[in-house]
């Protein structure tokens, strides 16, 4: 099978490798997939509490080179955009900019279940009151 | 060295050049049918053919006469299986064979149970080897044949084949056996290993593709089979259509040539397949070696590198040619059915790489690759959550992942 240049771009210069803080209040951390289907993506943004916008992500990627372009992508994609806007990220936008075969289009549909993983568990710390939208400004004297 | 490296010698492998000036006459000026008996044209393609039988059976220990020339293997494991399964189904339906035998015979078997007949899958142990009490335990008067592959193409594993022979003699069962990674790489002997029948093919045995062999037992007992392909009654009957002389020249070729020189390469596929070992179990943790390493063909590596899968691996060794038995590298999407036959989870058959080393590789590019390897392997544990999870200490069989 031969892949497209994308592909192979994001493959042999991936974006944003890493991992940001888990315990952070304003990072979400989305892990999808699971080992025995060949495929498990960790992708973590980290927001803004003020502005909503996504001003980090990274990503780790355990799977084939579709899979890494696709969680690779899904980082470059989300840097800059607000939570609502990466929420409306479709699978089909990453198939289309990777011109992924059938056989891969499930790579796509994780990455989209990744961002959407990495939102609610950012959401979910929100609402726990974990993360504080801005420190409390002590009166100073 | 010149790239891309060729280390899928299990797949396939190039013509020697020898075996190709072998069989070049019979490619241009000696162009006549085998069964032309009434002219030079014919006489002299009969001659090559029965020359080539001679060689192929010099090789296995048997008569020229048992020789039946073929497309292939999966053309022989057709004929040997439903032949038989034709030929004795009054004496019996059911027939034996193992979960990790290639498809051209899982399939086959597959076919027959449409038909009727029962079929015993036999479990492998976590070694990849068959368990011999299980296999005596499975013959029942209905069992009219064994089928186990010498030699497995995905883990290189040689099953106990003299000893099932002898237990097949016992019980009065014909015994098949794929016998194509083995022919011409390890000393396969019909008469000490008590085979019935076994099937061949050249491409495998640097020769050309299109053309093998089934060797049917004449004596002690007289194997008969169903012939599957109708039309003339060539080669006793046993399979219609004119012969593929110059494959067939090409076939007997390769096959003298593995006897001249198997010794001497057998050593040399050990020592470069160990080589290869060494470098990757030296260089990197979590490494697995698929499958027994005492009773494997010389040249075969199967190994699973924990944490990075497959498909991903073979991209970053672009310029190396192996294959793998991630479930991404498959048209079906379905992960190593051999590798999970071992027990090991699916995780382990997705990172795994086999190396079929092979007559023309050197020492240098085995080299060149262990280097990649390790080097790729690496890069790829970086972009791991699992390589990073199980750093961290955690247990991966404990997390509850959210596949769907």
């Amino acid at each position: 099978m031969a892949y497209s240049n994308k592909v192979l771009d994001h493959y042999n210069n991936p974006r944003n490798v890493g991992s940001l803080d888990k315990n952070d209040p304003n990072v979400g951390t989305g892990m999808v997939g699971a080992p025995e289907c060949g495929d498990v993506m960790k992708l973590q943004l980290k927001v803004n509490p003020v502005t909503g916008i996504i001003e980090d992500a990274k990503f780790k990627t355990f799977g084939c080179g579709s899979a890494i372009a696709s969680s690779s992508l899904a980082t470059e994609w989300v840097k800059g955009k607000t939570v609502e806007e990466a929420m409306a990220i479709k699978n089909t936008d990453i198939v289309n900019e990777l011109s992924l075969p059938p056989v891969k289009i499930h790579c796509s549909v994780l990455a989209e279940d990744a961002i959407k993983a990495a939102i609610a568990d950012y959401k979910k710390k929100q609402a726990n009151g974990v993360g504080a939208s801005r420190p409390v400004t002590e009166a100073v004297s | 060295m010149k790239l891309p490296i060729y280390l899928d010698n299990h797949a396939t492998t190039p013509l020697d050049p020898r075996v190709l000036e072998a069989m070049m006459p019979y490619l241009t000026t000696q162009f006549g049918n085998a069964a032309s008996r009434n002219h030079s044209f014919g006489w002299a393609a009969e001659e090559a053919v029965e020359k080539a039988r001679k060689q192929i059976a010099d090789l296995i220990g048997a008569s020229p006469k048992e020789i039946v020339f073929t497309s292939g293997a999966t053309e022989s494991d057709n004929l040997a299986i439903k032949g038989v399964a034709e030929m004795y189904a009054e004496r019996g339906n059911h027939i034996i064979t193992v979960a990790t035998e290639h498809k051209a015979v899982l399939d086959t078997c597959k076919k027959l149970e449409k038909h009727g007949y029962r079929v015993t899958y036999l479990p492998v142990q976590p070694d990849g080897l068959i368990d011999l009490d299980m296999l005596r335990d499975a013959i029942t008067d209905k069992t009219i044949l064994i089928s186990v592959m010498y030699a497995n193409n995905e883990i290189g594993v040689l099953q106990p084949i003299a000893e099932i022979g002898k237990i097949a003699k016992e019980k009065g069962v014909l015994f098949h056996t794929d016998a194509v990674q083995a022919v011409g790489k390890v000393p396969v002997n019909v008469i000490r290993d008590n085979i019935d029948l076994m099937s061949i093919s050249a491409h495998k045995i640097y020769g050309p593709k299109g053309v093998g062999a089934l060797y049917v037992r004449r004596k002690n007992p007289r194997v008969q089979l169903t012939a599957q392909m109708d039309g003339g009654g060539h080669e006793r009957g046993m399979r219609s259509g004119t012969l593929n002389v110059p494959g067939i020249v090409g076939l007997g070729k390769a096959c003298e040539i593995c006897q001249q020189e198997m010794p001497e390469e057998m050593a040399r596929m050990a020592r470069l397949r160990d080589r290869l070992k060494d470098k990757l179990l030296g260089s990197l943790d979590e490494v697995y070696i698929n499958g027994s390493m005492e009773r494997r063909l010389p040249n075969n590596l199967n190994v699973s590198f924990a944490f990075v899968e497959g498909e991903s691996l073979l991209m970053g060794i672009n310029d190396i040619a192996v294959s793998s038995g991630s479930a991404c590298t498959s048209a079906t999407l379905e992960p190593s059915y051999v590798l999970k036959a071992l027990g090991k989870g699916d995780d382990l058959a997705h990172s795994s790489i086999r190396f079929g080393i092979g007559r023309f590789n050197t020492e240098e590019e085995i080299d060149y690759v262990g280097n990649r390897v390790v080097e790729v392997v690496n890069k790829l544990r970086e972009l791991s959550p699992l390589w990073e999870m199980h750093k961290e200490g955690v247990d991966l069989s404990k997390v509850e992942w959210t596949a769907p």
